[in-house]
């Protein structure tokens, strides 16, 4: 890498005590992750198998109704599902053939479990295999639970791709396989970045439909995209793909360091790497400083939610010049954002898993300028005159590599913003 | 099973939560798994809600399964207690914690906590939301409501409002003020704004105005029986609903039905003449029951729509609603499936919808104004302005916001004088839907157009000539044109439909 790269901290917070909390939750489920997956693979359906519930979840994440049709649903159980698991097998098949017939484009189905579907044991593994059978080779049936006993917001995304591994077909071509559902502006921009460095072939997973899959093997390099891809890796791994060590591409420093590791793995040389990465390079630097006016030297609190926390608050701490106070996360699996945790200077509690009042308490004493939380708690904590930044925006804009460092600086500076500009309010409740 | 993709009601516990977040000193101990804490975004985002709703989640993880669930619960409960010191709770179990049976109810009642708990049994795989806002309610009126002595000046009591409910934080101010120019008090507004306290005084109103019997009509029965107070059957939703109103509280309470409907503009800006263009309108209705049958006594007798299909989601009302519509001689639509209501909107091919959320999406697609009339509820349902259903207010609220998304009495015509212009033509989409004026796409080969204007169905033939003046009419009453002129030429034995029959038909079907 380039010499315009800040000095890692004398002390980063890998090793830093991590505060393990158990109490209430203030989380998403991995249900949600449907939400953008389904925009990704442009021929699957997501079929919930769980409750009203479940389906009241999605419809409240999703925000709007976009599609009239979308390609996720769910299949409400009901009394009589509950009273015998052969009959809720047989009303599955029944509710999926009439899914198909009505929905010929679908060349993926995932059978999604949740909550009430796991304690009932309705064994969805031997379902997808049941359906396969039965619909292939049209159809491809794959199963994962997103419920909220197992998953955690993006872990549903981890829980799916991790579901696809085991069907990849073999290969032993040398090959970059950029894993995490990103948006395709973004997938392409990176993918191009590559290219012109010379790195091919270069295959994504997830793909954008059924006949792109990727193969996986021996020669196979992986790079998430997506720090909460924990199970999935391990998969990969375990089918003899290599999984490259670095931080994760947000901002410029981030970006940079993950191309760097895989320009390297792939025989990049630094002259190389320098054209094709200074021009991006700068402009991302350049659209940072603009938001870093307003974030310089402001604290920020996050509440955990989609395991992107470690990561962004490296990128604010150390291109921001933000100071964190606490970083929590649902989860921390030290081998995938141990880069990060190098990056981000000592100081900050680290807290994983969550007790929503203690940590209330804990954020409310702080007083942070800028507090990062899900959507329960934005408004009552404004209303408490703390400027917060949804969480979830994190994960449904495009945010990783050069050009969208920027959009990310920018998505933490606008609500500062908006106080600023906000004059005429005084006295007003 | 059934496959949903869209649905009008959350689950029963989503109900309970409204109620409580309604509510001021109640808090809910809800025994559910972590993704279950989705619904207080409901309230916060939605509804904009400065505080978190006043529920304590237990969310258990499978690892919790089988060990500890049961202690879990007792331990929230606890906790729930000592932090947030509440006057009452009420404890339940989401779908989740139902299946694992464990009991909150009776684990609460061996806590010993010094302040009243009471459990509630919600059904998830049989019951909806709204069955949830109406057994809860009546839970915790059952528990803490006593007779008690009437208070000396004539009050009701107004119950049914929730949190996240349609327009109710203004329907319970317009309803007071009407009171008000009656003499009679309010005594206690319940589930919104009561504490457990107020609600332990209910039973000292004279009567109870039952505002929505979604959310309150178990509660309003019980209270007859049990504290001897009758209550209002009318919701006072329209012109002719508030005076109808009016006289039934004047009846319960003994007092004069007064009233000052000075600020009630409605009756005549529907008598004005620019309304003249509103006479007939095809109308179809879709809500919650009480918002469909209010809105189709305003359609048919205070704006002259014509109401060609009504229905509701809440199976609870269903008799009501099939009863209702008999005497509009109109099919009900009993359903909580998206698809089947979008299905009749596209056979009716009504002009207008009056909907929920879900019919503006339908209505979106299919190019037919929307105006929302009932939950489930969007942020845009919950407006800065004073803008409620009920009382003169509401019926003023309500002829603009159902005019609004219509084309308007000139406009409309010169929509039809230059409905062939090339700015005027189906692809290019009304303006005040957002459309851009796109120019006309290019005629397609002459020749093409007799061969696909050929065969229908059965043995009807669509005339080039026929087929072409059909697409002249506004897309919105054109299928239902092309239906009449098959079913006219049918009947009549016509095997090749021209632009002599198409009129003939129109003629024929004249209203």
């Amino acid at each position: 890498m380039t010499d315009m790269t800040p000095q890692p901290p004398a002390q980063g917070c890998r090793n830093t005590p991590v505060l393990k909390e158990r109490g209430q939750r203030e989380v998403f489920c991995g249900l949600t992750g449907i939400i953008w997956l389904h925009r990704k693979m442009q021929d699957a359906f997501f079929l919930v198998v769980g409750s009203r519930t479940c389906a009241h979840l999605l419809q409240s994440a999703a925000g709007v109704m976009i599609f009239a049709e979308p390609r996720f649903g769910t299949a409400i159980l009901e009394e009589k599902d509950l009273a015998g698991l052969a009959d809720a097998n047989a009303e599955l098949d029944r509710e999926v053939d009439r899914l198909l017939s009505r929905r010929p484009d679908i060349r993926q189905l995932f059978l999604v479990g949740s909550c009430p579907s796991e304690v009932i044991k309705l064994d969805l593994h031997r379902a997808a295999e049941r359906l396969t059978q039965k619909h292939a080779p049209h159809v491809r049936v794959l199963n994962y639970s997103g419920s909220g006993i197992e998953t955690t917001f993006t872990e549903g995304e981890d829980a799916c791709l991790a579901a696809m591994v085991p069907t990849l077909p073999d290969t032993d071509a040398r090959q970059l396989l950029m894993v995490g559902a990103l948006p395709d502006v973004v997938e392409d921009q990176a993918v191009s970045l590559l290219r012109d460095m010379g790195v091919d072939p270069i295959h994504c997973l997830p793909a954008h439909r059924a006949a792109e899959t990727p193969g996986v093997g021996p020669n196979t390099v992986v790079a998430l995209t997506q720090p909460f891809l924990n199970e999935t890796a391990a998969l990969l791994e375990r089918r003899g793909a290599r999984l490259l060590s670095a931080p994760f591409p947000f901002g410029e420093e981030g970006t940079t360091a993950w191309l760097w590791a895989v320009a390297q793995e792939f025989g990049v040389d630094a002259e190389t790497f320098a054209r094709v990465t200074d021009a991006p390079r700068a402009r991302a630097r350049k659209a940072v400083a603009a938001a870093t006016e307003t974030l310089n030297g402001k604290s920020v609190f996050f509440f955990p939610d989609s395991q992107l926390e470690i990561p962004l608050a490296r990128f604010l701490t150390r291109e921001c010049g933000m100071t964190a106070v606490e970083v929590g996360a649902p989860f921390i699996n030290k081998q995938i954002v141990g880069p990060d945790l190098d990056l981000l200077a000592e100081g900050p509690v680290i807290s994983e898993g969550q007790d929503v009042d203690l940590q209330l308490d804990r954020c409310r004493a702080a007083r942070p300028d800028l507090t990062v939380c899900g959507l329960g708690l934005a408004n009552p904590l404004e209303a408490e005159g703390m400027a917060t930044k949804w969480a979830i925006e994190l994960v449904f804009t495009p945010v990783h590599f050069y050009e969208q460092a920027g959009d990310l600086a920018g998505l933490f500076a606008r609500p500062l913003r908006r106080r600023a500009v906000l004059t005429g309010l005084e006295g007003a409740a | 099973m059934k496959l949903t993709v869209w649905t009008y009601e959350g689950p029963p516990h989503v109900g309970a939560m409204r109620v409580a977040t309604g509510m001021k000193g109640l808090h809910y101990v809800l025994h559910a798994p972590q993704g279950d804490t989705y619904a207080d975004l409901l309230f916060t985002m939605i509804e904009r809600r400065n505080h978190r709703p006043p529920v304590t989640y237990t969310t258990f993880q499978a690892r919790d399964l089988g060990t500890d669930t049961a202690n879990l619960f007792k331990t929230a409960c606890q906790d729930a207690y000592d932090r947030f010191k509440p006057e009452a709770i009420i404890v339940g179990s989401s779908c989740t914690a139902e299946l694992i049976q464990d009991d909150p109810g009776g684990m609460s009642e061996t806590m010993g906590l010094p302040v009243p708990v009471i459990p509630l049994e919600l059904p998830s795989y049989q019951r909806k939301e709204n069955f949830g806002t109406d057994e809860t309610f009546f839970q915790i009126v059952k528990a803490l409501a006593r007779p008690m002595e009437r208070t000396k000046h004539v009050t009701a009591n107004l119950i049914g409002p929730t949190g996240l409910g349609f327009r109710h934080r203004d329907d319970i101010t317009e309803v007071t003020a009407m009171l008000e120019e009656m003499g009679i008090g309010v005594n206690v507004v319940a589930p919104m704004g009561a504490t457990p306290a107020d609600i332990a005084r209910m039973g000292a109103a004279h009567f109870n105005v039952l505002m929505y019997p979604e959310h309150a009509e178990a509660a309003a029965r019980w209270a007859e029986r049990n504290l001897d107070q009758p209550y209002t059957k009318i919701v006072p939703i329209g012109v002719g609903a508030t005076r109808d109103f009016i006289a039934e509280v004047a009846g319960l309470a003994g007092v004069e039905a007064k009233y000052d409907d000075s600020r009630l503009r409605m009756p005549w800006y529907s008598r004005s003449v620019d309304s003249t263009y509103l006479t007939g309108k095809r109308v179809f209705l879709f809500g919650d029951a009480t918002h469909v049958k209010a809105a189709a006594r305003i359609a048919r007798d205070e704006m002259g729509f014509e109401v060609v299909g009504m229905g509701c989601y809440n199976r609870e009302f269903a008799r009501d609603i099939r009863a209702l519509a008999k005497d509009y001689g109109v099919d009900a639509l009993i359903t909580d499936d998206y698809l089947e209501v979008e299905k009749t909107i596209e056979e009716l091919a009504p002009e207008m919808i009056l909907g929920t959320q879900m019919e503006r999406h339908i209505g979106k697609r299919l190019g037919i104004p929307c105006a929302v009339i009932s939950a489930p509820v969007h942020v845009q349902d919950f407006p800065a302005r004073y803008s409620p259903q009920m009382g003169w207010e509401g019926s003023n609220v309500m002829f603009d916001t159902w005019i609004h998304p219509l084309v308007m009495g000139l406009e409309e015509h010169l929509l039809h004088m230059f409905r062939e212009d090339f700015e005027f033509h189906d692809a290019a989409g009304a303006s005040h839907h957002g459309g851009q004026a796109t120019p006309r796409p290019a005629e397609p080969d002459p020749q093409q157009v007799a061969e696909t204007a050929a065969p229908a169905d059965g043995d009807i033939v669509w005339l080039s000539g026929a087929e072409k003046e059909l697409k002249k009419i506004p897309f919105f009453v054109r299928g239902k044109a092309k239906r009449n002129t098959e079913k006219f030429a049918l009947e009549k034995g016509v095997q090749e439909i021209s632009v002599e029959t198409l009129y003939e038909a129109k003629a024929h079907y004249a209203r």
